[in-house]
């Protein structure tokens, strides 16, 4: 955990769970494993609230728990995990991607259960319902059987998973009850049980759940919120208790990584050939496993049948385009058979095209990092070294086109915010100055951690910054929501447009001005996150790929 | 790394490795060196890439907005309960908007959490039912300095009605706010505690007979006369 990354999540962790939560949850990140005595004594925060905030990471994935050092028998410890903290930023693109695949339904049902951290089934369809029918006409409302479906869809397609059974623990803390012995798995076991490890982990619980979303009256509107908002459980149980569910990350990592590579083909061959890739990915969606290093061999001919409608091509011309795909350099689709009119699998991991991919996507963003930092020309340097891996500085001059001394400078900035790396390779062995190549080269590995603690930094940034213009125009904000909240409060009882009128005019040209400007600020600061978020997600995926080769 | 070392404060001109090889032409001035860190907002060369704009990116941005306004209204927002202010009000007793430090407003599910985090609450009282205070770590019962805010049965006949409140009991001690609590026993027997009557009430509790000791000498002797 680097400090950046432990910057980020604080600010993240303010923003959605409060100060006191952000305080806990920094510590924890800092400080590794601790127990809850530790915790409140090092934080000095009541006990209480120590309690709360911890209830509220367990909730949401971001802390585990387990049983302590010393064995069954010392305080329950608690870990935060920094990666999960910072998969917050993502939220926005896993509801967007919902609701590209699945519709409006979709994106609720997955937005409802980001935000409880889980949920059951049961309560995820009534509240998804409720908020449908609410914003459907009036009379009409959202039948639960369509909840069901599109929640059933994203099960089936991996994005929603159960979450993972819980190890029993004794608890030291009690001495009137003694650990139960029956639980001989979950006290051998150190590591805390994954999602995936549970067999029944994509299955759906067998529940019927008939009826219609309610519509929020205005009158009881006070009271349903309270009954939303809050998530009681309704007195009647429906008969899957115990079984929550939670948004399976990897899989929507997995979707993003597909895009990816779709549109790397679209934009190196043409429109047709990624229609092809992406048929083919879509039906080794759920039949290979994340880690597995080539899909499943399919053959032209399921293929061809797999195709969406409106891409009608013939068989003779898809059989082209598979082998030209083939043929590629970047080896996109590999052949591995010939039963069935030819076998082709797309190879989903390091060696040879996933890393070739990753690669080109990171050297890309790496390229215009150059580019935006430090000209076009450096970038053309980069991008030369990464190509020719080594080269000498009369090699990068020539190669480059540049002159010698802007060449020069450039190489030395470059080299000073470690982009470029210095290799010495001596020809004599007593390593004389005078007899040594001295190359230089880019690694590819550490510049790509340098350039993702950058992006961690500038996350943290944009959002500290976000924060000070909020907290500048504090009084202006406060100002105009209350007088929204007049407006529409006289607009509900009905009243003059005069009125409105002068209320609306309480807030002056000028200041409408500041708020306008303000609004402006903080939209762009806010998608700027959101788009530094997607060169953090390839940084990640491609660091992580070189890690499990 | 490489052979950069810049002579060590052997002084400029004198370098380990031949400058020729890294590029350097003889006499050619070297930018000076810098004694200061790097300025917090240094001047930027090239202007930034616009941002990439589009349906998208405005969809996601709203999503983002509406995504945290959510999350500040949800019970999940812990906010740390503000301390009484400086003189306790009247009104204190019958406004109990904030919520305290050890409740929960929401309900987990206990099986999947620790035992020790788990922070318990009450029912609001019935007649005659007892409370049982369940302290899973602690047995000893925890008498604090809180406000009272039970309901006292016997209270009840001497005519008074206080409202009920929901009261929570945390399973350990706490500073924090100043509540009082008491346990009360099945049979209702309490401490009658004057002080606190004052306290509670507008009336004056000397003045106000409740007729308890009307009947009460009847019991003995009623041979005699009563005037």
């Amino acid at each position: 955990m680097t400090a950046q990354e432990v910057r980020l999540c604080g600010l993240l962790l303010q923003e959605h769970f409060g100060e006191v939560v952000e305080r806990i949850g920094t510590h924890l990140l800092r400080g590794g494993a601790q127990n809850l005595r530790t915790i409140a004594n090092e934080t000095n925060t009541p006990l209480d609230l120590v309690k709360k905030s911890l209830c509220v990471l367990v909730q949401h994935g971001a802390c585990e728990f387990g049983s302590g050092r010393r064995g069954p028998g010392s305080p329950v410890e608690y870990r935060a995990s920094c990666e999960r903290v910072l998969r917050v930023l993502r939220y926005p693109r896993y509801i967007y991607t919902a609701k590209t695949l699945y519709g409006d339904t979709g994106e609720l049902i997955v937005e409802e259960v980001l935000q409880r951290g889980h949920m059951t089934m049961s309560n995820t369809v009534k509240t998804v319902a409720d908020r449908l029918t609410h914003n459907m006409e009036e009379g009409r409302s959202m039948e639960y059987s369509e909840v069901v479906s599109a929640f059933s869809k994203l099960v089936e397609t991996h994005f929603l998973q159960r979450c993972p059974p819980v190890a029993e623990m004794g608890t030291a803390a009690t001495s009137t009850n003694p650990a139960t012995p029956g639980t001989p798995a979950a006290s051998a076991s150190t590591a805390p049980p994954t999602a995936e490890s549970n067999p029944d982990c994509y299955k759906l619980p067998h529940v019927t759940l008939i009826g219609r979303g309610k519509r929020r009256r205005s009158s009881d509107d006070s009271e349903e919120q309270r009954g939303g908002k809050k998530a009681k459980m309704d007195s009647e149980s429906c008969g899957d208790e115990g079984i929550y569910w939670q948004v399976n990350f990897e899989r929507f990592h997995q979707h993003f990584r597909d895009q990816a590579i779709i549109s790397a083909v679209a934009s190196k061959l043409d429109q047709t050939s990624s229609e092809i890739v992406r048929t083919m990915l879509r039906m080794s969606e759920v039949t290979t496993t994340q880690t597995a290093a080539y899909t499943q061999p399919l053959s032209a001919n399921e293929i061809f049948r797999s195709l969406p409608p409106n891409y009608s091509i013939s068989r003779p011309i898809l059989d082209q385009y598979l082998s030209l795909l083939v043929d590629d350099p970047m080896e996109f689709v590999g052949k591995s058979g010939d039963s069935g009119g030819g076998m082709y699998v797309i190879s989903k991991e390091p060696w040879p095209t996933w890393r070739e991919l990753h690669w080109s996507l990171w050297y890309r963003r790496g390229w215009c990092v150059c580019q935006s930092w430090f000209g076009s020309r450096s970038a053309r340097i980069f991008r030369l070294l990464l190509r020719k891996r080594h080269l000498e500085q009369k090699q990068v001059e020539d190669f480059a086109m540049i002159p010698a001394k802007e060449a020069k400078d450039m190489l030395y900035t470059l080299l000073s915010e470690n982009l470029v790396q210095l290799q010495e390779i001596p020809k004599t062995p007593d390593h004389a100055p005078s007899r040594t190549f001295y190359l230089y080269t880019v690694n590819q590995l550490p510049t790509a951690r340098l350039l993702l603690q950058h992006c961690y930094k500038t996350v943290a940034n944009l959002i500290e910054r976000r924060l000070f213009e909020t907290k500048e125009n504090k009084r202006l904000l406060e100002k105009s929501q209350r007088i929204e909240a007049i407006l529409a409060s006289l607009q509900a009882s009905g009243a003059e447009p005069e009125q409105l009128t002068e209320v609306e005019e309480m807030i002056t040209a000028p200041e409408r001005q500041q708020l306008e400007a303000l609004r402006h600020h903080i939209n762009k600061l806010d998608s700027t996150e959101n788009q530094v978020d997607e060169t953090v997600f390839l940084l990640e995926s491609y660091i992580f790929s070189t890690k499990t080769k | 790394m490489a052979g950069l070392g810049r002579g060590r404060g052997r002084g400029k001109g004198y370098m380990s490795f031949s400058i020729e090889a890294v590029g350097i032409g003889k006499g050619e001035n070297l930018p000076p060196s810098i004694l200061q860190p790097t300025p917090l907002f240094p001047p930027m060369e090239h202007k930034p890439v616009p941002l990439v704009m589009g349906e998208e990116a405005e969809y996601m941005l709203a999503l983002k907005q509406e995504f945290r306004g959510n999350m500040k209204t949800l019970p999940f927002y812990v906010r740390p309960a503000v301390s009484k202010k400086d003189v306790e009000r009247y009104s204190d007793k019958y406004q109990n908007s904030e919520p305290s430090d050890n409740t929960l407003e929401w309900n987990p599910d206990w099986k999947r959490l620790p035992k020790e985090l788990r922070i318990r609450v009450k029912k609001p009282l019935k007649e005659n039912t007892s409370l049982s205070v369940d302290t899973p770590v602690d047995p000893k019962p925890s008498k604090k300095t809180r406000v009272d805010k039970e309901e006292i049965i016997h209270k009840l006949e001497v005519g008074i009605t206080l409202e009920k409140k929901e009261e929570e009991v945390t399973s350990d001690e706490e500073e924090g706010e100043k509540k009082k609590q008491e346990e009360e026993q099945q049979d209702g027997e309490e401490e009658y505690d004057e002080e606190e009557f004052e306290e509670e009430t507008d009336y004056i509790m000397s003045y106000f007979d409740n007729g308890e000791e009307f009947g009460g000498d009847s019991d003995d002797n009623m041979d005699e006369a009563i005037y």
